[in-house]
């Protein structure tokens, strides 16, 4: 399905997979010795042989965050004009609270507690992280802002992509066959909020089959029928549904 | 205790190994639950659990570099591990052997990927019977790539030794012992670079230049093990159906 | 926990890279070629009160070693032998970022590098040095202080340790009908027996490059270092690998020739030293 022109082998840290000269995609998954392109991950190599580029998915790693990345935090320490995030990142990520509250604040006044304390969730984007400081993130954005219902389904980081699919094709499915509204956020965290308790086990048994899957092809369309066959088996469809 | 015979008359080892032979090798990895890697490796009845965290921040800011990662590791005896009980107190052996694995780590890590972090390797002796620091190392490195942290290579372990004359490749606690020398040694064989060796005894030019042979030649076989134990852990998930 | 270490003292970039394009043309700042030793100088007996002792001068690094006899319990498993225990210490006079403290992970590998090269060649006759059989032997207590820091700590240390050992000497005892053991350290009765003798000779490694005996602006620039333990009959006696970064098979080759040569000449040296004294 994805990639089709792209060779794809599993490949582990000191494995050479490809030699001659192409294009390394991502940097921090390759390394080049002499003519060799060696892995520095376990992850799926791509060696797109016409294009001349080459390409690792990891399989395990954290997060790393980029700029303009959604994510979902945790808020694990209260400042005086600001919250400190996890967002499963090597770096707590700071959220000020002038972006959040829209205003600024008097520290000597108030008391950021009073807006968001430990363990609240948050929705945010990633406005700025350059590796040496710690990610900056705000709530400025249409749906950001802290997250009062719902669940939240942790897969590995690396992984997202796949819940996503091509051109959101994944996530599509995941939506159109639960009910489910899904937000993906990059940082591995998954909102979900499900018309009722049975198609959220559904949702979540999904997920757990895209994480452990991850690697092996047909990914998409396993997951579909996985859904249809669940909802058969629990009666919340006909079972003259095609399943196989 | 009386010196066993280390070498019989048909030439095999007290337990029955050829001098070129390794003792039967497993690897697990991605065993723990809440650790970014981990892996149990076993050589014979040598067992060693090792466990990365991280990179993450940690309390410890003076500690931190600007331009890497730093890498802690830990090598720590349970204190039932060995013949004799072992006190939890860290031991002179422990820190040194702790800072010889980090170092043995550190050629092949890309630390420079994550600036300001710390990346934690622990590493429990789980069963001590000769060969833990090269088990360890072969540990260690299975789980900093179950982890996801970029590595040039993996590095593997195993020490050589030299028992009734006889240079032999991965002892035991017995011909640790009673041999003559013991010889850890780690490699990073797609770099072609040692990064641990160690000699423990006394050797002369030549032989040392066979062990370190019998070392390359033995570690080799266990990067492939290494290898795929780290491709089994995919391998092995297939299609719920 | 064994961590990265800090950058310490910051070598500037500038003064790096002049240090490692000059090793790369086989020259050094201090006008040594890559296989020479620094000078070393040797005062044995610089601590009258210790039972043998030696201050080394490694070009700027200064190492004292001292050596005190005490009379012990022999280890189980060699009841009618003396025991040898090996300590190490940096002080903070030897550099700003020596902190005061129990040893860290350096010193005690230093410590051990040098504990395990007396130990597997038998330096020490330690046959020799039961008192009692079974009972009370002596235990041989090597004290290692390093005092001013240029690099190459290992080696000095070793020098030093070597120094003193020679320069060693067994007390007079008494042993009455009860098994009391009376000391007397005024009178002397024969230096401590000594089987074979033993340095460690250190050769770093800098952006391929191969020199022997660092200072402390060129560790600063070394990826990593081979400690190699030479004994008088040019055999290995132990290695260790100290230091971040690798070894090719062929670099560990050549550092075992340099060492085992240069290794031989340092014992004659400090023999000869030592003797004259």
């Amino acid at each position: 399905m994805e990639l089709q022109e792209a060779r794809r082998t599993l490949v582990v840290p000191g494995e050479a997979f490809a030699e001659g000269e192409y294009k390394i995609l991502t940097p921090s998954y390759v390394i080049r010795l002499d003519k060799r392109y060696v892995a520095t991950v376990v992850g799926l190599a791509q060696v797109n042989d016409e294009a001349k580029e080459i390409s690792i998915i990891p399989l395990e790693g954290c997060y790393i965050p980029q700029p303009e990345d959604v994510v979902v935090g945790y808020v694990v320490d209260v400042g005086l004009t600001s919250w400190e995030l996890d967002i499963r990142a090597p770096f707590t990520a700071t959220l000020y609270a002038v972006d959040f509250l829209g205003r600024p604040v008097n520290p000597a006044k108030e008391d950021l507690n009073n807006y968001l304390t430990i363990g609240d969730t948050i929705l945010a984007k990633v406005e700025v992280f350059d590796r040496n400081r710690g990610p900056i993130v705000t709530t400025k954005g249409k749906g950001l802002g802290k997250v009062v219902r719902g669940t939240v389904i942790e897969i590995s980081p690396v992984k997202v992509a796949r819940v996503i699919g091509r051109k959101g094709s994944m996530h599509q499915i995941l939506e159109g066959e639960t009910g489910c509204e899904v937000i993906v956020a990059r940082n591995g965290r998954i909102l979900a909020n499900c018309p009722n308790r049975e198609l959220e086990d559904i949702l979540i048994m999904a997920i757990i089959k895209i994480d452990r899957e991850a690697h092996i092809p047909g990914l998409t369309d396993r997951v579909k029928e996985f859904i249809i066959r669940e909802k058969v088996k629990r009666g919340l469809i006909g079972g003259e549904t095609k399943t196989d | 205790m009386e010196k066993p015979k280390l070498i019989k008359e048909n030439g095999l080892r007290h337990d029955g190994r050829r001098p070129n032979e390794l003792r039967p090798i497993r690897m697990s990895v991605g065993i723990l639950n809440k650790a970014s890697g981990s892996a149990l490796v076993e050589y014979g009845e040598t067992k060693v659990l090792a466990a990365v965290h991280g990179p993450r921040e940690i309390p410890q800011r003076h500690l931190l570099l600007p331009d890497r990662a730093v890498i802690r590791c830990r090598y720590h005896m349970l204190s039932f591990s060995t013949h004799e009980r072992k006190s939890p107190v860290p031991t002179r052996r422990e820190i040194e052997l702790s800072k010889v694995i980090r170092e043995a780590l550190e050629p092949v890590v890309i630390s420079e990927t994550f600036p300001r972090t710390a990346i934690d390797v622990f590493i429990e002796i789980i069963n001590a019977d000769g060969g833990t620091r090269t088990a360890a190392v072969t540990a260690a490195s299975l789980a900093l790539a179950d982890a996801g942290i970029p590595m040039k290579d993996l590095v593997v372990g195993v020490a050589v030794g030299k028992v009734d004359g006889v240079l032999v490749l991965d002892i035991d606690e017995e011909e640790d012992m009673f041999g003559e020398a013991d010889m850890p040694v780690a490699i990073a064989p797609s770099l072609g670079i040692v990064t641990l060796l160690q000699l423990n005894g006394v050797l002369t030019r030549e032989e040392f230049s066979e062990a370190l042979r019998l070392a390359l030649a033995g570690a080799n076989l266990i990067y492939e093990k290494a290898r795929e134990a780290l491709r089994d852990r995919y391998m092995k998930v297939r299609v719920e159906e | 926990m064994s961590h990265t270490p800090s950058l310490g003292i910051i070598t500037p970039k500038l003064k790096a890279s002049t240090i490692v394009s000059m090793l790369k043309k086989g020259i050094r700042s201090s006008g040594r070629g890559l296989m020479d030793y620094r000078q070393v100088e040797i005062a044995s007996g610089y601590v009258r009160n210790a039972d043998g002792s030696a201050l080394v001068r490694l070009g700027n690094t200064v190492v004292v070693a001292g050596v005190k006899l005490e009379i012990g319990s022999p280890y189980p498993d060699t009841p009618n032998e003396g025991a040898l225990v090996v300590n190490a210490e940096f002080m903070p006079t030897a550099s700003p970022t020596f902190e005061p403290g129990p040893p860290d992970e350096n010193a005690i590998e230093l410590a051990r590098i040098i504990d395990r090269s007396l130990r597997e060649l038998k330096v020490i006759d330690m046959s020799k040095l039961a008192i009692i059989p079974g009972k009370r032997v002596w235990v041989v207590y090597i004290d290692i202080y390093v005092l001013d820091h240029d690099g190459n700590l290992v080696d000095a240390s070793s020098i030093a340790t070597l120094g003193a050992l020679m320069n060693t000497s067994l007390p007079r005892v008494e042993v009455d009908e009860t098994g009391n053991i009376k000391v007397d350290r005024s009178t002397r009765l024969s230096p401590l027996p000594i089987n074979n003798k033993v340095v460690t000779v250190t050769v770093a490694k800098a952006d391929n490059v191969l020199f022997v005996d660092p200072d402390l602006d060129e560790e600063s620039v070394a990826e990593t270092k081979l400690i190699i333990a030479v004994s008088d009959d040019r055999r290995i006696a132990g290695l260790q690998k100290s230091g971040i970064g690798g070894l090719t098979e062929s670099e560990i080759m050549q550092a075992i020739d340099i060492a085992l040569k240069t290794g031989s000449s340092i014992i004659e040296t400090v023999t000869s030293k030592i003797a004259s004294s």
